[in-house]
């Protein structure tokens, strides 16, 4: 590809803007991992079917393998990479790790980045809104015990901290 | 003492938890390097067919295309069971399932890749195709390999079963069908490999089973294995998916000799379904006497395996359908025969619970019928069959303990089975080696090194766990390197659920020898005898006078000085176990864990729709090294099997796409 057929997009990830060329093409999935070396949001089918891509855009899930980044400009889009406060896990990413909620860990990104925007809109969720919200994304290793128990032991501990 | 472990038994976050959350753990697809091309396989569109001539001209002119590999590239022939090498990396002759690699092409991107493989002109014949167990019996055609569609026929006897059957009081014959599926680990399958200047290929590979991957490419390559270093990635989801040499790694692998470059190929989700070497469709004839009493006096057991297009594992798997029947039942006399079948589908393999559950699921439907029919409850038909510790079963296999009543018991009570119904126990048991090495250094700090990889079950904890509790010394200061043919020592892989029980023992034998060097030191330096120490808390002291002691890396410091660095290994090799015949290598194991589940399931009579609102399930596994996880493999695997679980609301139909 030469440059000449190259896009110019402009993202603001995790807080950071930046300015890239990138084949008009490619996802938003694609330019994060390949281009961006964010390579924390995973991909299971590219076709909108799994949610291992999920991140949120302005605090939303969203499926990265389906949106394309021209689209986005202008929008606030969170990777797992972003999830942390410096060297401060968020609440979720503690207890997904002190539960045993992330085995493969392979849906784990996503699975917190959307359990995330679930207690940034409802911060005392009930056990059926969080298998609600968490539904899309697939998980084949946990049975998705641990992964309920973790969103609420990060609720009790004040998740938004 | 009180506390007998401080590491052990607890439910200790594991070591690489937080990579995990962070995102940071990296996955094959995860890694790229300078210059990296993207590969890209061309499939089979037809189940069965001739392959004439593959034309790659056009594919080589397109540019940023830099290789081109057809099976010509590639044509020695690769297998994981010494028995069955019968895969080409790329087919040359012939194609048997759809989705069987033709050609391969490496360019500057994914695009191009694909542009290429489209500009590929393969002509075939297609052949008569063989579906199902009984088109591939009924032999209509040319057959997938050699003279016929049999792959591999058992027949094994323990005792007289016909006359026994004939004088039994009772006896039922029923047939069942076991539908196969597949692992659908999240993560796709995915390689990246790098031929540096100096002659050395790496492969970086989402591998259960690097140490065979590493196998398989010295001898597909002509390479000699010490040109070779495999390392497998942490595995996002094994389940046996991962355990199998894939044209994808070999193809990958002679990409970056052919260009020079490092080379990346990812599975797409569809291609996954191919590599497949998922649990067999297996169709099963049971007859069994018993007693009017409810007491089994001899079992005949037919299997007929759907294998695929290829080997792979099949060979075990078949043997598997017979082996362990009398492990969870005492079954005096018992005759299995067993037959695998090829048929044009994606080759079939292990995956959890390798070549088991498909019998165990035959058996407990019919106990469930023999009990009705002799008025007794399901569960008591169990009791009265239930086989004794530290016994030897009619097919050789030696049982140490035996927990399966207990595990009945657990679950009849807590899900009050006797006021509801059905009941369904499961056993399993396996194979052979492993080895760990460690090294500590001046500071307290351990290396682990041993070959197995983490697939998502904590195995990197568990070992971690097990040398911290022998040394005395916390999950913290342990640093693991695992399955990296290089550097660390062979290990046959992580799968059938040996990588705690042998790669823990080893790991267990290598700590206890650097423990025993430092005990002899500290021992020395403290004017007592080294069985009078004991290792604890980051300190080696006497066991009756815990003040007099040094620090653990003190005694480290002590032990380098005297002679050189501390490292020891240790190993695990099982006991021979095997009984007096052929195919008796299939099924023995050191112990065997055992397990009960009452299940609830609702069934829409109308629609015939399946619900499991909830099942109760209990295990038998010996020592848990760390609860949490234990736990967390119980709920996956109740899930993987039942479905159940499901968040509400999920997209459930596309989730996972046949029963089991
Ligand atoms: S990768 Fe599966 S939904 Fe995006
Ligand atoms: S932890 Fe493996 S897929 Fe969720």
């Amino acid at each position: 590809m030469s440059i000449a057929d190259k896009v110019a997009v402009r993202l603001r990830v995790n807080g950071e803007d930046t300015a890239i060329m990138v084949p008009p093409y490619k996802t938003l999935l694609e330019v994060l991992r390949e281009d961006l070396g964010l390579t924390g949001t995973k991909h299971g089918c590219e076709l909108g079917e799994c949610s291992m891509c999920g991140v949120l855009v302005d605090g939303k899930p969203f499926l990265s393998c389906l949106a394309m980044p021209l689209d986005l400009e202008g929008r606030d889009v969170m990777t797992i990479e972003g999830m942390a406060r410096g060297r401060h896990p968020h609440p979720l990413q503690a207890a997904f790790a002190e539960l045993g909620a992330a085995q493969c860990g392979y849906c784990t990104p996503a699975m917190l980045l959307t359990a995330k925007a679930l207690l940034d809109r409802e911060p005392r969720p009930s056990r059926e809104a969080i298998k609600a919200a968490l539904s899309g994304v697939l998980c084949r290793c946990t049975g998705y015990l641990k992964i309920f128990e973790a969103v609420e032991l990060a609720v009790s501990r004040g998740a938004d901290g | 003492m009180a506390e007998a472990f401080s590491v052990v038994g607890k439910p200790l976050t594991k070591p690489d938890a937080f990579g995990k959350v962070s995102g940071q753990v990296k996955f094959a697809d995860d890694l790229s390097l300078p210059r990296m091309l993207y590969g890209r396989l061309l499939r089979s569109p037809y189940p069965h067919a001739r392959v004439l001539h593959v034309d790659t001209s056009r594919a080589r002119k397109l540019p940023g295309v830099l290789a081109v590999l057809t099976g010509d590239d590639l044509p020695v022939k690769f297998g994981i069971l010494p028995v069955s090498q019968d895969e080409e990396a790329l087919a040359r002759e012939k194609v048997r399932y759809v989705g069987d690699p033709i050609a391969a092409v490496a360019a500057t991107d994914e695009w191009i890749a694909d542009e290429a493989l489209d500009l590929i002109d393969v002509q075939f014949t297609e052949l008569p195709h063989f579906m199902s167990i009984q088109e591939a019996l009924a032999g209509q055609g040319e057959p997938i390999h050699g003279l016929s569609n049999v792959h591999k026929a058992v027949a094994l006897e323990f005792g007289d079963t016909d006359a026994a059957i004939r004088a039994a009081e009772h006896v039922r014959e029923d047939i069942v069908f076991f539908e196969g599926n597949t692992h659908l680990p999240m993560e796709q399958h995915a390689a990246v490999a790098q031929y540096a200047a100096d002659g050395k290929l790496t492969l970086w590979t989402s591998s259960q089973t690097p140490h065979y991957v590493h196998r398989a490419l010295g001898k597909v390559l002509d390479l000699p294995m010490s040109r070779i270093r495999v390392i497998a990635t942490p595995n996002g989801g094994g389940f046996g998916g991962k355990s199998d040499i894939f044209a994808h790694e070999l193809v990958a692998a002679k990409l970056a000799i052919a260009t020079a470059r490092p080379v990346k190929i990812t599975l797409t989700r569809e291609e996954v379904f191919y590599a497949h070497r998922g649990r067999h469709p297996v169709l099963m004839k049971v007859k069994t006497g018993f007693t009017r009493g409810g007491q089994i006096t001899a079992m005949q057991f037919q299997s007929f395996l759907d294998g695929g297009g290829y080997g792979s594992y099949g060979v075990a798997s078949t043997y598997y359908t017979g082996a362990l029947q009398a492990t969870t039942y005492a079954i005096p006399r018992y005759r299995f025969e067993g037959v695998r079948l090829f048929t044009n589908k994606p080759p079939c393999g292990p995956k959890r619970g390798h070549g088991t559950p498909q019998p165990r699921f035959a058996l407990e439907i019919h106990f469930d019928k023999v009990a009705e029919e002799l008025g007794l409850d399901p569960v008591e038909l169990r009791r009265r069959n239930l086989p004794s510790p530290d016994s030897q079963t009619v097919n050789w296999l030696r049982i140490t303990s035996c927990g399966l009543e207990d595990c009945i018991n657990k679950v009849v009570e807590g899900s009050r089975f006797l006021e509801r119904r059905t009941s369904m126990p499961l056993g399993r048991g396996l194979m052979p080696h492993s080895e760990v090495q460690l090294k500590l250094d001046r500071n307290g700090g351990v290396l682990v090194l041993c070959g197995a990889i983490d697939i998502g079950q904590g195995s990197d904890h568990i070992l971690a766990a097990i040398v911290a509790e022998v040394l005395g010394v916390a999950l913290d200061d342990i640093q693991l390197t695992t399955a990296d043919t290089d550097l660390t020592p062979i290990d046959l892989g992580s799968y059938s659920s040996r990588v705690t029980f042998m790669a823990g023992n080893a790991a267990k034998a290598a700590a206890e020898t650097v423990r025993d060097r430092l005990f002899r030191v500290v021992a020395r330096s403290l004017h007592c005898d080294a069985d009078e120490l004991m290792a604890r808390d980051h300190r080696i002291y006497r066991s009756d006078r815990p003040a007099e002691g040094l620090i653990f890396a003190q005694a480290v410091q002590l032990a380098e000085a005297e002679s050189g660095v501390v490292t020891g290994s240790g190993s695990y090799t099982p006991p021979k176990l095997a009984g007096p015949y052929k195919g008796s290598g299939v099924g023995p194991s050191p112990a065997y864990s055992y397990s009960a589940a009452v299940v609830e399931v609702d069934c829409d009579l109308k629609t015939g729709e399946v619900k499991v609102p909830e099942v109760w399930i209990a295990h038998d596994i010996g020592r848990a090294i760390n609860p949490m996880l234990v736990i967390g493999q119980v709920e996956g695997s109740v899930y993987i099997i039942a479905r159940v679980q499901e968040p509400d609301g999920a997209r459930s139909a596309r989730h996972a796409h046949l029963p089991g």
